[in-house]
């Protein structure tokens, strides 16, 4: 076993994952070497190391097929791993089943079980370990006005609209007290109004009971206003790692800097530097009509309410700002870019 | 159903302009009813009508006449004259115990089908479940016949085997055996079982497939272990299925009167009943009254499957 060969575990850590991959597809023979991709396989998380403190929402993003996804049903048990480690609380739980493991998952479709009421679908954990049925029931209802449902206990999943639902999967997640929540892009399915609600209550919930949160999403926005801390997925890898701040303000890379927020990635040669590429936040884009600076033309502007984005074209390399509203600029107009030279974050290649 | 392109039959005002089955939704749906409703309402609930009233009559038995007085006096005697009692009993134990013996050997085959298999090997499996309904459903009796007949092909490898001794004991068994397989309620049950096993796994094998598989997974992540997960999610979900298939196999069995006569022990069976009693007896109000038999019974099944909430998950 390796379990003796590891240092002792730290117990402020939740989470610890060592050099895991997943492949998917055949492996024609043997075994999957490090690092490389067989012929017809995938490795849907290549060699990911990460650590995740108890008590933090972690976050995991990237675009779909980036591996975040697999990595949460990782965690969860969903999957086996084809090498690496997975550690839960300083416990190596790398061969357990789900069911052995003190991790709840609120799932992507919210997994309710139809034929149950909600009562029943919250008490569920708690049925299946044979806690008796007055103990179950006032616990579950404890769960339910938690997430505001309690009038609804009698009802089956189908009656309820997705907002509903998605709070009993989140209700029924939380019965057992997991020290882990697993959440898969669970506001994906719920309009914007009541996705801003839900994250403010995912939020004051995951503070209020101390529980460490792994939240899946592909939404950057959601990302920066939730969590403590975030690792960016491109291609079964973590890009970067860090808390929305870092990753927004210095960004490492051309990818994160342009799927969080948007950013401009510029050679070096536009912005008077030596080689390399640069971000610059779209908003950091001083953009006038007249006076000094880099030459450009505009080629579209896209009215988004409060501000107004601006495509941009300087000597053949696309450029976007965003400018408050009250300015007018109109398409096929030259202006003048400029910025403050600390707002350009070199990047690796 | 309404045809997809149909605008929903509203109580809107008609729209004033455009081709007139598209300004009047009420007559496109109509006219695409009518046809099968006829085939439905008419040919089929109108036979069935039909058997009801005939079965409301009665057989004089000195002239052989069919009366022209409305009794219930035929309904009755199938539950008062022991013979016909007795087909009742006979048939409807049978096929509870087929039914049974259908759903637990199909129950396995179904799960394996639904959540072991994908793409062509599952098209293959289907294919497998279903081929033997591509043959002729009298050849295969027959060719059971011959297979538990004395010096079938059953009797050939227990004699190879050594083991006649235990074949014999078995046909020994009270009500279960007699003279050969061919000739017992065994053999029978055997046929029966086989001949409509299909209809039992197909049904069960589409519940199972509508099954989430997120839902299976919800239920380890709550901690239930998989003979939990089992019992308290995938078998309450494929209920419907099983209800499903044991109404063909148990209403298929009611009716069927080819199997009993071919093989099996002497003693008639209601589809055999009404067969005998409309032809050579030309008894046709108790025909009648035998054939709703079953139907009854299959109401009474389904509404008491309703009532143990076997179709809440649909």
């Amino acid at each position: 076993m390796t379990a003796t060969l590891t240092p002792p575990s730290i117990p402020s850590l939740a989470v610890e994952l060592r050099g895991l991959v997943c492949t998917f597809g055949t492996v024609k023979s043997g075994t999957v070497k490090s690092g490389t991709v067989k012929f017809g396989t995938v490795n849907a998380v290549d060699h990911v190391d990460l650590e995740i403190r108890a008590g933090e929402f972690y976050s995991l993003l990237g675009p779909s097929g980036s591996g975040k996804t697999t990595c949460l049903r990782l965690i969860g048990g969903f999957e086996r791993p084809t090498a690496g480690q997975i550690r839960l609380f300083g416990q190596d739980v790398t061969g357990q089943p789900p069911y052995a493991r003190d991790v709840n998952t609120v799932f992507q479709d919210y997994a309710l079980f139809p034929h149950m009421s909600v009562l029943d679908n919250v008490a569920y954990a708690l049925t299946v370990r044979g806690v008796d049925k007055a103990t179950r029931n006032k616990r579950a209802g404890e769960l339910l006005e938690l997430v505001k449902l309690s009038a609804f206990a009698s009802r089956r999943p189908a009656q309820l609209s997705g907002g509903q639902r998605q709070r009993v999967a989140l209700a029924r997640a939380l019965v057992n007290t997991p020290k882990l929540l697993l959440l898969d892009e669970p506001l994906g399915a719920l309009d914007l109004k009541l996705r801003e609600a839900m994250q403010t209550e995912l939020r004051s919930i995951q503070q209020s009971l101390g529980i460490t949160f792994i939240y899946v999403t592909h939404d950057q926005g959601e990302v920066l206003s939730m969590s403590d801390r975030v690792a960016v997925f491109r291609d079964g890898r973590i890009e970067q790692e860090g808390t929305p701040q870092d990753l927004y303000e210095y960004p490492r890379t051309a990818f994160v800097a342009d799927f969080v927020g948007g950013a401009n990635v510029l050679p070096g040669a536009l912005v008077g530097r030596v080689g390399g590429r640069f971000a610059l936040r779209p908003e950091r884009v001083e953009v006038s009509a007249d006076g000094p600076g880099l030459n450009a033309s505009i080629t579209s502007v896209h009215y988004l309410g409060a501000q107004t984005r601006l495509e941009l074209d300087a000597n053949g390399v696309s450029i976007h700002a965003l400018i408050a509203s009250s300015r007018k600029f109109t398409p096929g107009q030259t202006v003048n870019l400029r910025w403050d030279a600390a707002d350009l974050r070199p990047l690796e290649d | 159903m309404a045809a997809p392109f149909l605008p929903k039959p509203s109580l809107q005002k008609p729209a004033a302009h455009g081709p007139l089955l598209y300004r009047r939704p009420v007559l496109a749906l109509l006219l695409l009813l009518v046809p099968p409703l006829l085939w439905l309402g008419v040919l089929y609930l109108g036979s069935l009508l039909g058997l009801l009233v005939y079965s409301l009559y009665s057989i004089d038995d000195f002239t052989g006449q069919v009366g022209n007085v409305l009794t219930l006096d035929t309904l009755k005697s199938l539950f008062t004259a022991p013979s016909n009692v007795d087909v009742i009993v006979r048939t409807v134990l049978m096929a509870l115990i087929v039914t049974l013996a259908c759903a637990v050997i199909a129950f396995p085959v179904a799960y394996f089908v639904a959540f072991h298999t994908r793409g062509p090997r599952k098209a293959l499996w289907v294919l497998l479940i279903t081929l033997p309904l591509w043959a002729s459903y009298l050849v295969r009796v027959y060719a059971w016949r011959l297979i538990l007949a004395q010096e079938g092909v059953i009797s050939w490898v227990t004699a190879k085997l050594h083991l006649s001794w235990l074949l014999d004991e078995v046909l020994r068994l009270p009500v279960l055996g007699g003279p050969s397989l061919s000739s017992s309620y065994l053999g029978m049950f055997l046929v029966f079982v086989y001949v409509w096993l299909p209809f039992m796994i197909l049904p069960i094998q589409a519940a199972l497939e509508r099954v989430p598989r997120s839902l299976i997974q919800a239920s380890a992540d709550l901690g239930a272990r998989p003979a939990q997960t089992f019992r308290r999610v995938i078998l309450p979900l494929a209920v419907p299925g099983v209800a499903a298939g044991s109404v063909f196999t148990f209403s298929l069995t009611l009716g069927d009167y080819i199997i009993p006569g071919v093989v099996g022990a002497p003693g008639f069976f209601i589809g055999q009943m009404v067969y005998t009693q409309q032809g050579t007896a030309g008894n046709l109000p108790l025909a009648a009254a035998f054939s709703l038999v079953p139907i009854v019974i299959v109401g009474v099944y389904l509404a008491l499957a309703r009532k143990a909430g076997a179709f809440d998950a649909l």
